[in-house]
């Protein structure tokens, strides 16, 4: 029978099925951090049982680390306790752990493509909702809660029924300064926080092929934000070249018998998708969100919409509550938004290429006066890479702050929060209200457009720099 | 996990759609390592307001939760239905939920029932009007009562049975170690390890 890629990563990892039962799935790489394993770990203890398979099992520490002064003790006594607590755990059954301070430190969804740990074929889950970003190489990716998490800590399975399938194709090629954030930003407003839920996203299409990995796992990575459960994206060379040599890439005979495997997966033509989205690249250009929840996004060169203009009752509320949220009025065009803070990082744009393409527009230019702009690079190693290349002196010299690799401003569980009634332009992933911080504001946006309103203070694109030549010689 | 057969009470009216995880409990919240102590922060950013429905003094005690479209979407977080559960509820309905709360709510013992959007607006009007009227959640038949309203709903026959019985997952599956184990055996040896045995 002709099967979707998700189906066959699905199928290839059912432990048991039986009838009436949801099916018993094995896990191949469980990823966890401190914020939603203590109460996991509890329950092992509590139940008397073990970790079942630490040598599939990888921890690091991300969302409550500072990112300054990482050599001091944690202020915030609980957010010590957090991570003692988690070192204690990983030590107890033998789980590596990569804590504060270690070169393999960082956001989870980024470490474990860096190290190779992400590979084709394979289920990860992960008590994140974003682990949707290790679909980008064809694995089949996704978030669990904490009883969940015990769940694989105890068997290295998991009991669940299968995920609906849904295609989004995306025909033709995206216009030059038009980047994945952008595409993903597009989807999401086009099939609502709710459009994919129960479902698997498949990426598709010409556009998708053409994507760098890193641009992948920015797309698959917002999945989640459509309410599916996962998005996944095809191997193809792209994927085999970013993996080879990589840590834990199978090596040698098993490098070929691997990629061997890998080639055959791929949607089989004759299958069929619950549902299927075309979206045409060409039409797509900088995009961003005005509200507060990610399907509330609009061009750039567009503006703040009327919630008058919403024939769903539901959406027209669910706007005009934005609206009053965000200190917006209808019809204020978007790049007349002025923001008090930029920042750039978290699992959806804190990767190198992120990074290189937010210092292409600040070299030589200067983050705007009374604009604070943090810069939290997804993990260590990005950070090393990004100081190799000279890039964390273009944000220094441009008056950004350059900062340790964590979770940082994507959530405010650390100290880096906006407060009340503060505007930001992120790259991060939710701008659910006080996500960033109690009454914080956020537009959602790609480090290119992050990097351009750090210069000019308002929402801008870097097609709006071209009357700003960049000043030589810095 | 408790088990659940059938609950009454009365309800809390919340008409809010897209009600994010982020707003049933707030990051900040999370540093806790035990699953209990959240019910303080539940709705945290909303419970400063006086007006909010949870603060008026006619929902105290209530133990129904009657919300939005696309209740609970956003993060993993399990804190969402640990702290609803903190505070007293023992049920939430909704015409679509996001699908990690829901499973997460179903593993502990809080039914998460889908109704029509047009039974929610029905369920609110009634105890809107009248904060004493009591919703019963029926899970032998799969169906939610209150005054003038009877509305069957969906859920699958093994989440019912787990429900109904309180039933621990993780024994249920440890029961067919043996299957596990067998899968090991036949899994590629080029999947990667994080460290050696
Ligand atoms: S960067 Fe943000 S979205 Fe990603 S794992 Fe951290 S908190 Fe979650």
């Amino acid at each position: 029978m002709a099967k979707t890629l998700a189906e066959k990563v699905w199928d290839d990892h059912v432990v048991r099925r039986a009838e009436g039962e949801p099916d018993l799935l094995y896990v191949d790489l469980h990823l966890l951090h401190e914020v939603t394993c203590p109460q996991a770990f509890d329950g092992l203890r509590k139940a008397g049982r073990r970790v079942r398979r630490a040598d599939l099992t990888i921890a690091t520490e991300d969302h409550n680390t500072p990112t300054i002064d990482i050599d001091k003790p944690i202020a915030d006594p609980v957010s010590r306790l957090q991570l003692e607590t988690l070192r204690k755990n990983c030590a107890e059954h033998g789980v590596r752990l990569h804590p504060l301070g270690d070169v393999e430190q960082g956001i989870v969804h980024v470490v474990g493509p860096q190290l190779g740990l992400t590979q084709p074929g394979m289920t990860v889950v992960c008590g994140d909702s974003h682990t949707s970003t290790h679909g980008a190489f064809g694995a089949l990716a996704f978030g669990i809660g904490t009883s969940q998490v015990e769940h694989v800590l105890a068997s290295q399975t998991l009991p669940m029924s299968p995920f609906r399938t849904m295609a989004v194709t995306v025909e033709g090629e995206l216009p030059p300064g038009v980047v994945a954030k952008d595409l993903i930003l597009a989807v999401i407003a086009r099939i609502g926080t709710g459009g994919g839920q129960g479902h698997v996203i498949e990426y598709r299409g010409p556009a998708i092929e053409k994507l760098s990995m890193e641009a992948r796992m920015t797309v698959c990575n917002m999945s989640i934000e459509a309410g599916a459960r996962a998005g996944m994206i095809a191997p193809d060379e792209t994927t085999f070249a970013y993996l080879k040599d990589r840590p834990h890439a199978p090596k040698g005979a098993d490098w070929d018998a691997a990629v061997a495997d890998w080639r055959a997966l791929r949607t089989d033509d004759d299958a069929t998708f619950d549902r299927e989205v075309v979206i045409d690249a060409s039409t797509l250009s900088p995009f961003v969100t005005w509200g507060t929840n990610p399907a509330q996004g609009a061009p750039l060169s567009a503006s703040v919409p009327d919630p008058a203009g919403f024939a769903d009752a539901g959406e027209r509320l669910a706007a005009e509550k934005a609206l009053e949220y965000m200190g917006l009025t209808a019809g204020q065009p978007l790049r007349e938004i002025a923001v008090d803070t930029v920042f750039l990082g978290s699992c959806t744009n804190g990767r190198i290429e992120d990074l290189r393409a937010a210092a292409a527009v600040l070299r030589g230019r200067s983050v705007a006066d009374g604009v604070r702009m943090l810069v939290v690079p997804g993990s260590v190693r990005v950070a090393l890479k990004a100081v190799e290349e000279g890039l964390d002196k273009v944000f220094t010299a441009a008056g950004a702050e350059w900062r340790h690799a964590g979770c940082s401003m994507c959530l405010g569980m650390n100290p880096d929060q906006l407060s009340p009634g503060e505007r930001a332009a992120s790259t991060s992933n939710r701008n659910f209200e006080g996500r960033q911080g109690r009454g914080g504001r956020t537009h959602l946006v790609s480090p290119q457009v992050a990097a351009t309103t750090a210069v000019l203070g308002h929402l801008a694109s870097p097609a709006d720099l071209s009357d700003l030549p960049a000043t030589t010689g810095a | 996990m408790e088990p659940f057969t059938t609950h009454t009470g009365r309800a809390v009216p919340l008409r809010r759609g897209n009600v994010d995880t982020d707003q049933i409990i707030p990051a900040r919240w999370l540093k806790k390592v035990t699953r209990d102590g959240f019910e303080d922060g539940l709705f945290d950013a909303w419970r400063k307001d006086p007006e909010f429905v949870l603060n008026q003094p006619a929902r105290r005690g209530a133990t129904v939760l009657v919300a939005g479209m696309d209740f609970g979407t956003g993060s993993s977080r399990e804190h969402a239905v640990w702290a609803l559960q903190n505070y007293g509820f023992k049920v939430v309905i909704s015409a679509r939920f996001g699908d990690i709360f829901r499973g997460n709510s179903l593993k502990n013992g809080l039914p998460a029932v889908t109704l029509p959007q047009e039974t929610v607006d029905r369920l609110w009007a009634l105890t809107e009007a009248d904060p004493a009227a009591e919703v019963t959640v029926d899970l032998l038949d799969r169906e939610v009562r209150a005054a003038g309203i009877t509305a069957g709903f969906e859920l699958d026959d093994n989440a019912r049975w787990r429900l109904l019985h309180g039933l621990d997952d993780i024994s249920l599956t440890l029961e067919h170690e043996a299957r596990i184990a067998e899968y090991e055996q036949r899994r590629p040896s080029y999947r990667p390890r994080t460290r050696n045995r």
